[in-house]
Parts: structure tokens; C-alpha cells; sequence
């Protein structure tokens, strides 16, 4: 049966590949955009406008570093206009004196603001930028004084995953109302460094508890969110709600895609906003009716009972691992690849390619040729 | 660092719930539906739900917010009163709603 197409609620904008920090799990494509080929101020406001005419009521402003946009004002405000809430996603590094204020001014309903580490250290390491704690803590409290509501993003993974408790505690600390601990998910630059970063699974046994226990112990006082991590998994996730269901993303140069690794995906064909409208691209656009509902399901998928519950969970992760993006999610028990995640686990933490050095990374770069096949052994 | 002092907020009959600066109630015209927009989540409230938010304006306290309501669905204020408490925690607890 095929269900009616309903309108798009959420939108994550890719801005800019353009970052201060080299995260090796940035979700960001291994082939990053450079700042020429970024769509201008008025592309991006026709964007808005059409996808708040589509019925977008709320848009992620991300990158990349999106603050790195000096038009970013100008974006919030004609979101603002139109009623769509807007919600910056930052790593808070280097943001210049007075720019908070003025994206609060222009309507920003609301603050991310990362952190690679609970300890200064780790974050230097994990993004590859020095002093960078410090400078996200600023921005913290930036964002506190002009009054705007803060989260606090955890990615965490095998480098940071003791620091659990600590990012708890700064979160309280900085007065975020919402604290996000992200298991880190394998596509981008986290695929290609995936021995780099998988955690043993004991480490992700005990996270799990802790996070468990706080979120009980701090009920009304800070909500704490938790992405399970795919691989230590029974279930897969509805990734995106289920593509193209309810929300897409757009890269730099206004390519609009299901979600942010579906360009890993090489046989589908996306097309850029301009050359299409939005509202078409949502309804007609192949790549978005390639894996929309349920029809394009094979078994296990097609007479599972949680068909509509995971959507037969990621794409992206299905190609990177079972080298089918119509296959059943292997994050999914159902899945006969299933025992390949296991193995995947096995495999990062007996390479562990030698731990502690950061060396063991291939950070992300614009630019950078991408050497590593994340698929061998 | 300034540590604040963070507790969770219980509610109560003299409570002056109000929406949080970072939620939003609006009219979706597209869907048709009173939205309630929040930093990662977008929920539609029902009839019941949308008459409480409408009250939590800071100004009407739950004990006025449960009179208003049992006027309005000529309803005991008895009968409702646990269910406007139980939901304006469950919002208060979720940072919707100031308590």
C-alpha cells in the first residue's frame, strides 16, 4: 500500500564544511566541500522560504561550524519571520564578541554546543585544536547570559566514554537545560576511523548505567538524552524517523539529501535546490522515494512486526556493512549480517591501533585524500 | 564557576506555570494543528492538553487553571484536578513548562 507523502517537520542545514576543529567521527562526507562551492545568502533564505511554505517548523543549523557563516544573522532572522524554529548547532570555538547576541537578536530560539571532552585535555585531543575547552566554556556562558536555552552534545566512543560522569556534571555546571551523550555513529569520518573509536563492550555496558541512574537522580532538573550506540544493538534505529519521512538534510552547496551519509550510498542520484524546488524534490526526487515507506522492504524487513517502529533502521549503515542499502539495518538481530557488527567490535579493539597516541586518527580535513578502506580488516 | 543551585520543581495548587522561553505554541498551517515547538521535538497536543497551555501564561494559578477547566468541560474540579497536576509535572519535568 502506498501511503500519502506527508510534509517534511525538520530540516538540518549544513552551512559549511568550513570547521575549527578536525573531529575524526565528524558526520560530515569524507569528501568535504570547500568554502567556493557554498551556496550564497540568498539561496539559502529562498531555501527557507520554501521549506517553511512545505510546512518545516523546525531547521538545525549546522556545518561544519556554522557560525563560520557571516551571513548566520541573516539566515536566523528569516527563519524567525516565518515561525520556524531555528536551533544552532556549534562547537563554540572562536565565535567573535558580540555574535551570540546578535543571533539572538535575530530569533535564535536555541543552542548545541559540543563537547569532545569532560576534561580539557581530551578535548584538545579529540578535535585537534588547542585550547579549545576553554573557549567552548566561554561560549557557555555566553550563551547563558544573553538568556538562550543550551544543550550540551556528548559524542562519545572508545576515548571519552570514562568521562561520562564529568559531562553530566558540566552540563549542570554550564546550566544547560539538556545534555545529548551521542554514541557515536559509524558513517563519515567515524567510519573511516572505526578501530580508532569503538569502545569495548563492557565500557558500554557501564555508560549505560550511569546515564540510566542519572537520568533518574536528575528528573526536572536536567533532561539527559541517549543515543544507543548501533553496534552493541538488538534493534536498529528509525534513522531520520524513517527516510524521507519527516525530516532531510541540505549540504553546503544545497544538495538535498535523506539524510547526511546518503551520499554513500552512490546509486542514487540527488539533486541540488535551484535546479529543483524544494517541494518537488521532497515529492519526486528518486533518492527520496528510493527507500520512502515500506514497499522497498525485503525480508526480514517486509513481514516484520517493527517495520513501521525502525523502518528497517540506516541505509547508510546497511551499505557500509551488508554492501546493500535495501538490506535489513545489520545493527537489527533479524539481520543474517547481524554477527558481522559483532565481529566489527572484535576486530577495532584487538587492531586498537596503538590507543592512547592520537596519531591513530585520520582527522577530518578538507581536502584530505581518504587513504583508509574502512571495510577491510 | 558559579554553581547554581538546581532542584527539581514540584507542583503545586499556588503555581504559576508558564511555557519556557525556548518552547513554542503556533498554529501549523499547512497541517492544520496547534504545534508545540521545543528544541529536538515537535509535539501535537490534543484538545484537553492544548486548553492547560493555553493557561500556562504565568498569571493563572493551578488552582485557577483547574476552576477554569472544570468550568469549561463542566467537569468536578476534584475529578480533573490530579489530571492538570500530573500533566503540568510531567511538562515541568520535561522543561516545557516553568513551574
Amino acid at each position: 500500500m502506498t501511503e500519502p507523502v506527508l510534509p517534511p517537520i525538520g530540516m538540518l542545514a549544513e552551512l559549511t564544511h568550513r570547521c575549527p576543529l578536525q573531529c575524526a567521527y565528524c558526520s560530515n562526507p569524507v569528501e568535504l566541500l570547500k568554502a567556493n562551492r557554498e551556496m550564497e545568502t540568498s539561496g539559502w533564505v529562498s531555501l527557507f522560504e520554501q521549506a517553511a511554505d512545505l510546512g518545516v517548523l523546525q531547521v538545525h543549523l549546522s556545518g561544519g561550524e556554522p557560525t563560520l557563516r557571516s551571513d548566520l544573522p541573516e539566515l536566523i532572522a528569516s527563519l524567525a519571520r516565518r515561525g520556524v524554529y531555528t536551533n544552532l548547532i556549534t562547537a563554540g570555538v572562536g565565535i567573535a564578541d558580540g555574535r551570540i547576541e546578535a543571533f539572538a537578536d535575530a530569533g535564535l530560539d536555541h543552542i548545541q554546543l559540543s563537547f569532545q571532552g569532560a576534561r580539557p585535555a581530551t578535548t584538545e585531543k579529540i578535535g585537534n585544536s588547542r585550547g579549545a575547552h576553554e573557549k567552548k566554556l566561554e561560549t557557555a556562558r555566553r550563551v547563558r547570559n544573553v538568556g538562550l536555552p543550551l544543550t550540551i552534545n556528548a559524542p562519545i566512543h572508545r576515548h571519552n566514554m570514562e568521562e561520562v560522569p564529568e559531562f553530566i556534571e558540566l552540563a549542570l555546571s554550564l546550566g544547560a537545560e539538556r545534555l545529548e551523550i551521542a554514541n557515536v555513529q559509524y558513517a563519515g569520518w567515524a567510519l573511516l576511523n572505526r578501530n580508532a573509536l569503538m569502545p569495548e563492550r563492557e565500557a558500554v555496558e557501564r555508560q549505560v548505567e550511569i546515564v540510566e541512574a542519572a537520568q533518574e537522580r536528575l528528573r526536572g532538573v536536567m533532561t539527559i538524552d541517549f543515543v544507543t550506540p548501533d553496534y552493541f544493538a538488538i534493534y536498529p534505529k528509525p534513522c531520520m524517523g524513517g527516510w524521507a519521512r519527516d525530516a532531510f538534510m541540505v549540504a553546503p552547496d544545497g544538495t538535498v539529501l535523506p539524510c547526511h551519509a546518503a551520499g554513500t550510498i552512490k546509486s542514487l542520484h540527488f539533486e541540488r535546490f535551484g535546479d529543483w524546488s524544494l517541494a518537488r524534490i521532497w515529492h519526486e526526487s528518486s533518492a527520496f522515494n528510493a527507500f520512502r515507506g515500506t514497499d522497498w522492504m525485503l525480508e526480514p524487513c517486509r513481514s516484520c512486526e517493527r517495520q513501521e517502529i525502525d523502518w528497517g533502521g540506516c541505509r547508510c549503515q546497511a551499505m557500509a556493512i551488508a554492501g546493500d542499502a535495501a538490506a535489513t539495518d545489520p545493527a537489527c538481530i533479524k539481520s543474517p549480517l547481524h554477527a558481522r557488527m559483532g565481529a566489527l567490535i572484535k576486530e577495532a579493539v584487538n587492531t586498537k591501533m596503538a590507543d592512547e597516541s592520537s596519531n591513530a586518527f585520520t582527522y577530518r580535513r578538507i581536502g584530505r585524500s581518504v587513504e583508509l578502506d574502512p571495510t577491510s580488516a | 564557576m558559579t554553581q547554581e543551585t538546581r532542584v527539581r520543581a514540584i507542583v503545586s495548587m499556588q503555581s504559576q506555570p508558564v511555557l519556557k522561553r525556548h518552547v513554542r505554541l503556533q498554529y501549523d498551517k499547512v497541517r492544520e494543528a496547534w504545534a508545540l515547538l521545543s528544541p529536538e521535538r515537535v509535539f501535537w497536543p490534543n484538545e484537553v492538553s492544548l486548553d492547560i497551555l493555553r493557561l500556562c501564561d504565568g498569571r493563572h494559578s493551578v488552582a485557577q487553571i483547574i476552576a477554569l477547566l472544570g468550568d469549561l468541560y463542566g467537569a468536578d474540579e476534584a475529578e480533573i484536578g490530579e489530571d492538570v497536576t500530573s500533566f503540568l509535572q510531567e511538562w515541568s519535568d520535561k522543561f516545557l513548562v516553568t513551574l
